[in-house]
């Protein structure tokens, strides 16, 4: 499904990522660890097309097409989801009317009709119950205002109403109180099927207590310098880094 | 253009706007008198006055319009009062003056070229209606195309005035109200905004050229939006607008002006007044959309929309202003409340966007005089290109206007770097029980805020304008509905491309 060969990035001139491999197949979980500074999220912006950052080196793939040159609502539309770490403020637009332009933008792009009026309602419905969103939540400006639980609950919503392929959770569990973490991790749970995958981005292992990941990657200085399953996650929950980067230098 | 044909245009013309009165003949009589009525005037076919203002054009213009005489001396104590008077500075926009004496003050009803096709249009102009979301009859009849079916509109008009003449509204041309109701434009005209009142208003009132009259009789509820749309004579605004609204005890109306297809009007001098008054539990709600022709991108060419529009609420009574602003090349307008009467309400919402290089200085007055009189002020203003925009808003608190509340809220909204906002508030009270808020932001469209509607699949473009909407809201739901939704594409079109 993603493909990711030795990809370099920077930013500023300042190398960030140093060469990452990374393969995630359909129906699978990855988590993406690593201490402060690693270059996490550097990875999730690049992988979702944030301009700000340069690819100098590597190459993209999604279900085998390079989209490394994509402009980010291309790789949207063909089914990347980054779950930001720190959702913006769109003040005046509803959460309603900004996942309706988005999805019907994304059909748009595939040559397909706008969703209908009470087909988008259904599922809007559907998806703010999976949730356990408040109805006059849909009606609020997007994010504004929002506490950092409910700013994570509507990310996972939105994944949820547009259905994406590789869903990019980007330190989705920071500022969550122990029942939204379960609330959004339930949610992805249950979205999780065959034919999507889900690549989790976090500091802390407690996330992974209820998304658990077939596969979890340790990056450190700009590269994956260890994978294991998921009892990795535990270990460095345990331990910390140090034990790795000693590993490394030895 | 042949003169035969400038005749007959000009009949169909006025037998449309319903004067049945008005006949070709006297037409034509009125054309074979004019040289000698008017020593200077030389060139029929053209129908318009030599450039330059003096006493005799004043009194030629009034003349035209066959005005009584009282009209005749009212245009002059203005323009004495005009000569006397000095262009204003203080606004915060920088534009060459024009040379008032190489303007021609009177031109017959602007007649484009007619096209016979839509084909012949600019096709920029036609993809601009398409946008907007304009018909093809009206697409046609913005455009300047003969059309086949005019019967259709002049249908339209006069189920529309039948209407209005059964509940006693009056709705018509300033220079009709003139001969047909001299006794209310007489009684109301200049008592908002005297002649005297600012510069541009005292050359308005001179030199005005025709507008529109609307009174709405006592405790009558307008039935539907009175707009110019639907005035049938009014092909292409006057340089000179005046406009006259009176609602009287108890009444009701809500009046639409503009357009939101862009108006392609040559007359770099547009200087509009518009008086509003609202008698005793009247409410007047008075909505603008202007696009006119805001220079091209380099900041060449553009109109200069110098406007006085005033209200005066008596007792109990509402009036409300909103205004979407997305065109001229420099704008200085201040649509105003005078809340004389006690309960008075007076509301301003506006939205204003400059791109390129256009100027706007614009805001409100609110003077509270009565008792309890209450205003809100909410302006958006939204910052593209190289352009300026400035909010510019007085509250003043009377020493009788025990109680009056006002709430003001500016936001600005800038787009790029090279663009800016200017706030400039004045609060004058000498009332101690007054209360008044005064908010104001200023944001960016963030990078961070487009990648992350881009991330879900929204294009830049689309972002901006859904950024743009969600700013403006507030705004835009004042609007009456069928404006609303073309306001909103107009925002996005006046924005496009001003994100690299």
């Amino acid at each position: 499904m993603l493909q990711i060969k030795n990809l370099h990035a920077s930013v500023e001139d300042k190398d960030i990522l140093k060469g990452i491999n990374l393969e995630i197949k359909a129906g699978e979980v990855h988590a993406i660890m690593g201490p402060n500074g690693a270059g996490k999220s550097t990875l999730s912006s690049i992988i979702a097309g944030n301009e700000n950052y340069e690819v100098t080196e590597g190459e993209i793939f999604l279900d085998g097409e390079e989209i490394s040159e994509l402009a980010p609502e291309e790789r949207a539309h063909k089914g990347v989801f980054l779950s930001f770490q720190y959702p913006v403020e769109i003040p005046g637009v509803s959460v309603t009317n900004f996942i309706k332009t988005a999805i019907n933008e994304k059909r748009k792009a595939n040559g397909e009709e706008e969703m209908p009026a009470n087909e988008m309602l259904k599922k809007i419905r559907e998806k703010s119950e999976l949730l356990e969103m408040d109805r006059k939540f849909l009606s609020r400006s997007l994010n504004e205002g929002f506490s950092g639980g409910e700013k994570k609950r509507n990310e996972i919503f939105q994944m949820a109403m547009l259905e994406p392929k590789i869903a990019i959770l980007d330190e989705t569990d920071s500022g969550l109180d122990i029942d939204a973490l379960r609330i959004v991790a339930n949610g992805v749970n249950k979205l999780k099927n065959e034919n999507n995958a889900v690549l989790v981005i976090t500091h802390y292992q407690r996330l992974l207590d209820y998304i658990v990941p077939d596969f979890v990657h340790v990056l450190m200085d700009g590269k994956i310098v260890k994978t294991g399953g998921a009892d990795l996650a535990l270990e460095l929950e345990e331990k910390g880094y140090d034990w790795i980067k000693q590993e490394q230098t030895a | 253009m042949h003169k035969e044909l400038v005749d007959v245009e000009r009949v169909s013309l006025y037998k449309s706007k319903n004067m049945s009165k008005y006949t070709e003949d006297d037409l034509k009589v009125e054309l074979e008198n004019k040289e000698y009525e008017y020593g200077f005037y030389t060139d029929i076919e053209s129908e318009t006055f030599p450039a330059g203002l003096n006493e005799d054009i004043v009194r030629a213009i009034s003349k035209k319009k066959n005005e009584p005489q009282w009209m005749t001396d009212w245009r002059l104590e203005a323009f004495r009062a005009w000569q006397q008077m000095e262009e204003p500075e203080w606004a915060n926009v920088n534009y060459e003056k024009p040379d008032f004496q190489a303007v021609s003050y009177y031109s017959a009803p602007k007649k484009k070229d007619k096209y016979a096709s839509l084909d012949e249009v600019d096709p920029e102009l036609l993809e601009t209606f398409k946008k907007l979301g304009i018909s093809l009859d009206e697409q046609k009849k913005l455009a300047g195309v003969a059309m086949d079916i005019v019967v259709d509109s002049v249908s339209v008009a006069t189920t529309f005035k039948k209407t209005l003449a059964e509940k006693g509204i009056i709705f018509m041309s300033i220079s009709e109200a003139i001969q047909e109701h001299p006794e209310l434009v007489k009684k109301y005209l200049g008592t908002v905004v005297p002649q005297k009142d600012n510069f541009y208003a005292a050359l308005n009132s001179a030199v005005f050229s025709d507008g529109s009259f609307c009174y709405i009789p006592k405790g009558v509820r307008c039935p539907m939006e009175l707009s110019t749309y639907f005035r049938i004579n009014q092909g292409g605004t006057g340089q000179f607008e005046r406009t006259l609204v009176i609602a009287d005890e108890g009444s009701y109306v809500s009046y639409l002006e503009g357009c939101t297809a862009p108006s392609r009007d040559e007359n770099q001098l547009h200087a509009a007044v518009v008086e509003l008054i609202a008698l005793d539990d009247a409410e007047i709600k008075y909505s603008t959309v202007q696009n006119w022709y805001p220079g091209n991108k380099e900041g060449k060419g553009g109109v200069f929309n110098f406007v006085t529009k005033r209200g005066l609420c008596e007792k109990n009574a509402k009036i409300s202003w909103t205004q979407v602003e997305t065109g001229s090349a420099v704008t200085w307008k201040y649509p105003s409340c005078v809340l004389k009467g006690d309960n008075s309400i007076g509301e301003f919402y506006s939205i204003a966007v400059t791109n390129n290089f256009q100027q706007a200085d614009t805001g409100t007055k609110m003077i509270h005089l009565g008792k309890n009189t209450k205003s809100t002020i909410i302006s958006k203003g939204i910052s593209a290109g190289k352009s300026q925009n400035s909010y510019r808003g007085l509250v003043q608190i009377g020493a009788r206007a025990e109680n009056a509340r006002n709430f003001s809220q500016c936001d600005s909204l800038l787009m790029g770097n090279n663009c800016g906002a200017h706030t400039f508030p004045y609060i004058e009270s000498k009332n101690a029980s007054a209360k008044i808020e005064h908010e104001a932001t200023t944001s960016k469209i963030g990078e961070d805020q487009v990648f992350y509607c881009n991330q879900r699949g929204i294009p830049t473009e689309k972002a901006i304008a859904l950024i743009v909407n969600g700013f403006s809201k507030e705004v835009l739901n004042k609007l009456p509905m069928e404006f609303a939704v073309e306001a909103q594409k107009l925002l996005e079109i006046s924005l496009e491309g001003s994100v690299g």
